[in-house]
């Protein structure tokens, strides 16, 4: 054993913390200060004129959410929009991963092109659609052009969500993909050999092999997913120049959040206890799912 | 044999199909970028422009002139924030790999759980701190707090762990010090990590439209994201101009990505818990 306060060990400590003085520094002022911060100004009145002034109303920013009616219909468009994307995405992701990783050839290329989306930034992907969700867009001439209904995706509050579903799962699918793709080069090829000479077909080698083996990814990645769709922003404040619309349709919590914070006045307190109710939420179905993938889990 | 290469057209037609479904976006805002606006008002559904032009993205450089402001803006910061990153992170991971200090776990479990916390919590508060600071409308505001990146912190611990402590004792022995030995033979040998770190940062901060929302007000200081939102409400049917535009801003991530391709798969299965 070495002494408790010997050169060696003080020079370690002293470089140690030399290694991480920058992240702490980060870590400090932009990260662990502002949750506490957040936490001191969900339970305060926020006054942002001039300086900024606090009144403590203890709990009356979260009691307040339970009376908010765009809170419940941001928090409604945001389950409705996790509970479709996160399948959606995530069965989509499997199906291309398992497709890409047959052996076939043309496999890099393929891989490089399903990858564009999610390079692109969600500001041009959003542009893009929106563009081709014009009411005379490339989309509704495709789809009268096959016979199937038109629609006005941004104008009418009955598709524009569904629009940006659309878009999303389009976008998110590739990127998992590439998670599913690296998980897969870990099944072992004897239990495929083993299920052939039980005369298995390949829609019964993927069910029965590769969809249970990957089981501990798809959990993580319906994880991730759940996180990301939670989080919905960008999209819809693009789509909606900022205000949720058309009639609220598009209004997510984290859009809800922007607006109460940025653009009224008077309600940061509120925001910053919407937000802790959203990572709250955020919180409980990552634990939920947690459980429900443990259950049926394999091993 | 036969029911084998069924098999396998079948595949196929689902690879092909999807790689269409995935280009098509692509392939449309690329082509209306290149057609006139007179082409683009009649509607027409040609994926190759009948007039093909270059006057969209002349347009955009000389009537609109702070959007090269915007690309400079956009490239200063992605390039600081993530050279910052990359020293940082690595500094960071390499302690909590290799240096013993006090409270060592202790920071490893708080950079675990602050990856936990949605960008929400912090949104507020931190325009509050950069508020107080004077940095808001200001390029430190934008890097400052994205200088260093949780995630990246992790994966290079990872990294680190698995490094061969060899080498270092045999640059300690030559006479070099701790940071010699980091920066002299540590980082050089860590390049696949910090690719794969390079295009992820420089993405996430290159793409990031709630940050500059919220940080910056003066349209001087714009990042992409930013910039071809405000101009998307000014151009707002001229979608031939905003198509251009689009298609500018995706360029250097493609370029970047095309460089550092190889390390990219690599990347996601150290960033994918794996």
């Amino acid at each position: 054993m070495k002494r408790k306060y010997s050169p060696a060990r003080l020079r370690d400590a002293g470089q140690g913390y030399l290694f991480m003085s920058p992240a702490l520094f980060v870590l400090l002022l932009f990260v662990i200060g502002p949750i506490l911060y957040a936490i001191f100004l969900s339970f305060n009145d926020v006054q942002l004129l001039g300086g900024t002034s606090y009144k403590f109303v203890a709990f009356e920013n979260f009691a307040k959410i339970l009376d908010d009616t765009r809170a419940k219909i941001a928090l409604w468009n945001t389950f409705k929009y996790v509970v479709i994307v996160v399948p959606c995405q995530t069965i989509l992701a499997l199906i291309l991963a398992a497709t890409l990783n047959a052996g076939l050839k043309g496999e890099k290329l393929f891989r490089i092109i399903y990858f564009l989306p999610t390079l692109t930034s969600s500001a041009v992907l959003t542009l893009i659609f929106m563009w081709m969700y014009n009411q005379n867009g490339l989309i509704n001439n495709l789809l009268s052009m096959i016979g199937l209904p038109t629609y006005n995706w941004m104008g009418d509050p009955a598709v524009a969500l569904n629009a940006i579903m659309i878009m999303n799962i389009w976008s998110t699918a590739p990127f998992f993909m590439v998670i599913y793709l690296a998980a897969l080069q870990d099944v072992p090829d004897s239990l495929y050999e083993a299920a052939e000479l039980d005369g298995a077909g390949p829609i019964k080698k993927f069910w029965y092999i590769t969809v249970p083996n990957l089981r501990p990814v798809t959990s993580f990645v319906v994880i991730m997913g759940i996180i990301g769709t939670f989080q919905l922003f960008d999209q819809s404040y693009i789509f909606s120049g900022g205000s949720g619309g058309p009639n609220n349709s598009t209004l997510t919590v984290v859009l809800l959040i922007y607006q109460y914070a940025f653009k009224n006045f008077g309600t940061m307190g509120y925001a910053a206890a919407l937000a802790f109710a959203l990572a709250l939420v955020i919180l409980v179905a990552t634990l939920l799912q947690r459980k429900f993938s443990k259950e049926e889990s394999l091993y | 044999m036969k029911k084998r290469s069924v098999g396998r057209n079948i595949l196929y037609v689902i690879l092909v199909g999807y790689a269409i479904i995935t280009l098509i976006p692509f392939l449309w805002a690329l082509s209306s970028s290149f057609k006139t606006l007179e082409e683009i008002v009649s509607g027409s559904m040609n994926f190759i422009p009948k007039d093909f032009t270059f006057d969209n993205y002349k347009t955009i450089f000389i009537e609109q002139e702070l959007f090269p402001r915007w690309l400079f803006n956009s490239v200063f910061i992605a390039s600081v924030a993530t050279a910052l990153n990359l020293i940082f992170n690595s500094m960071a991971g390499y302690a909590l790999a290799r240096l013993s200090f006090p409270g060592k776990n202790a920071l490893f479990v708080i950079i675990l759980a602050v990856l936990m916390i949605p960008a929400q919590v912090t949104m507020i508060p931190n325009y509050l701190i950069l508020k107080e600071l004077g940095w808001l409308n200001s390029y430190q505001g934008m890097i400052a707090p994205s200088m260093i990146n949780a995630t990246f912190i992790f994966m290079m611990r990872q990294f680190f762990i698995n490094f061969p402590k060899e080498l270092e004792e045999a640059a300690l022995i030559d006479g070099l010090n701790r940071f010699g030995i980091f920066f002299k033979v540590v980082l050089p040998l860590a390049r696949p990590a910090l690719a794969a770190q390079t295009i992820f940062v420089f993405m996430g901060i290159w793409n990031d439209f709630m940050r500059p929302l919220i940080v910056l007000s003066d349209p001087n200081l714009y990042t992409l994201p930013l910039g071809l939102n405000t101009f998307k409400g000014q151009y707002i049917s001229y979608w031939n101009y905003i198509m251009a535009a689009s298609m500018i801003f995706t360029l250097p991530v493609l370029l970047i990505y095309a460089f550092f391709n190889k390390y990219f798969i690599k990347g996601i299965s150290f960033t994918g818990g794996k």
